[in-house]
């Protein structure tokens, strides 16, 4: 079990991105798919921004992806999260194609590298609330 | 409709304090609204069009009911820290109009002194960036810093070069906050912050504020303020293209070009450049995108003495910058405004007065590099530029 001692926030759900937490909560990562162009959409909304198509359906992903890039939060002066240091801030380059900002957990700080392979987990928050992080995938533990 | 000497910066003034514990922030703008009109040997009555960021109020009608302004013209266009070179943009293109013809740019903050206003956040984006334990902008610029050295081998000491130069110019400057002069390996050794960043690739955090007074070319000659001509500007939001932008390249790819081209000048003529410089990666990224040397080689363009004033290559931020002088609440715009025209007026400190100054840049970046900001590049020349 990958986990992190990290704050798990309560996101920000409306009616646009709705599908999107209810996937996390079922622990998949859902995104819109523009057919028309062949293409996901990040962050998700209810419209493909580059050809202007409403409501593309949402679909599954791999949740699986490389680190794009990454820091190691050293200071923190947010309440929640001073004792956490270090931790890991990065952009995860989804295998579908997508640039999210993420938390890289189950990682030494000393041992995360651009490219190296991840996969989303799923962290719940005392107020029930789920939300998404990435690991280094099983298997190729660093 | 080009915007070349179609405007010229007539007064400027940056308040000298660093720290103000015992003012109000609207006591700082007319301060700063004071001194740049007396700059401009112009009163608050001449003002016809006013020019302030989102910090400043609801909307401009604070800041203009405070002041006594009569205002037939203004804008709160806020990109953040590039905020103020945009506003000269479109101050020239409002007198080219004849919308107006003394506009007022303005801005101060207490970021020192008491804790800034946390807005509630309803952006689209808001969620999903949100939650990961990022606190302002520190750890976004970490990011790109972190892609920037991957694709193009920058490092760490290539970064501290750009402090070293500030705090160079710094020392000569009587109200500059930090006024040591720093070697590369006391910022490697200075605590890490969000990794490559340490905490002298950070920006000083400062009170204070500017303002500077954009005329028509009429009211410039009625002034005797010819000294700092506008001749071209550009500006671009580069966001995240959803989730695909490339985030070693900020908005100044495509401001830089279009001032440049606007000015019908290019990189190789500019004598001195205000780049902004919130952490010394804004710097890197910005030289390259700017024309100054080629995309990926900034780490390269800045060893060796290439920023220091007055012999380097291209001297920067002469003041001391961001990085060492000041970046009044957090938004280091104005200040890069400034001094630019000190330079073209030779009124920069001595040991930093570039001989012959006759045509200079300034540049912004607000926002954030590895998700979305704003570019804004204007480029000013003399008389006869």
């Amino acid at each position: 079990v990958k986990s992190s001692e990290l704050p798990v926030g309560v996101p920000d759900v409306n009616v646009e991105t709705e599908p999107f937490w209810t996937g996390i909560r079922e622990r998949r990562l859902v995104l819109p798919f523009c057919e028309s162009c062949a293409d996901y959409v990040w962050y998700p909304r209810s419209f493909c921004p580059k050809c202007g198509l409403s409501r593309p359906p949402w679909r599954e992903t791999s949740g699986r992806g490389t680190v794009y890039a990454f820091t190691v939060v050293h200071r923190s002066p947010l309440e929640a999260w001073r004792t956490c240091t270090p931790f890991i801030i990065a952009l995860v380059e989804l295998a579908e194609g997508p640039r999210v900002l993420t938390n890289i957990v189950g990682c030494d700080p000393g041992q995360v590298h651009i490219d190296m392979e991840v996969e989303a987990v799923f962290e719940s928050g005392e107020a029930g609330s789920v939300i998404y992080r990435f690991a280094p995938c099983e298997g190729r533990g660093e | 409709m080009s915007l070349r000497g179609r405007a010229y910066i007539a007064g400027i003034y940056e308040h000298p304090s660093r720290h103000l514990p015992d003012t109000s922030t609207y006591q700082v703008y007319r301060e700063v609204v004071m001194g740049a009109l007396a700059d401009a040997h112009l009163s608050i009555a001449d003002v016809d069009g006013l020019f302030c960021d989102n910090d400043a109020g609801f909307a401009p009608w604070s800041l203009a009911e405070y002041l006594g302004l009569e205002c037939s013209y203004y804008d709160s266009t806020d990109t953040g820290g590039s905020t103020y070179l945009a506003h000269v943009g479109h101050a020239a293109e409002a007198i080219a109009a004849g919308k107006c013809s003394i506009a007022l740019i303005c801005m101060a903050g207490r970021p020192r002194s008491e804790r800034a206003l946390v807005r509630p956040n309803v952006t689209p984006e808001f969620a999903f960036e949100s939650l990961w334990g990022s606190f302002g902008p520190v750890s976004n610029y970490a990011l790109a810093a972190s892609r920037h050295m991957h694709e193009y081998g920058t490092t760490s000491r290539d970064l501290a070069e750009v402090k070293v130069a500030a705090s160079i110019h710094a020392q000569y400057n009587p109200h500059a906050l930090l006024k040591k002069r720093v070697t590369v390996d006391e910022v490697l050794d200075s605590p890490m912050v969000s990794s490559p960043l340490h905490v002298q690739d950070c920006c000083v955090v400062t009170d204070g504020g500017g303002a500077v007074v954009v005329v028509s070319p009429e009211i410039a000659r009625s002034l005797n303020r010819t000294e700092a001509k506008l001749l071209g500007y550009g500006c671009y939001i580069r966001h995240s293209a959803h989730g695909r932008s490339d985030i070693t390249q900020t908005g100044a790819a495509v401001s830089g070009p279009t001032a440049f081209a606007e000015a019908g000048i290019g990189p190789r003529d500019i004598a001195y450049a205000s780049i902004y410089d919130s952490f010394t990666i804004t710097v890197i990224e910005s030289l390259e995108d700017l024309g100054f040397c080629e995309k990926g080689r900034g780490g390269d363009f800045v060893r060796d003495g290439t920023l220091v004033a007055p012999l380097g290559r291209l001297p920067i931020n002469t003041d001391g910058g961001g990085l060492c002088n000041n970046h009044p609440s957090g938004r280091g715009g104005m200040t890069k405004i400034i001094e630019a025209v000190r330079q073209l007026r030779g009124q920069a400190t001595p040991e930093t007065q570039i001989p012959n100054c006759d045509l200079v840049l300034a540049h912004g970046t607000g926002g954030f590099l590895a998700t979305r900001m704003a570019s804004a590049t204007v480029i000013l020349g003399g008389h006869d530029a």
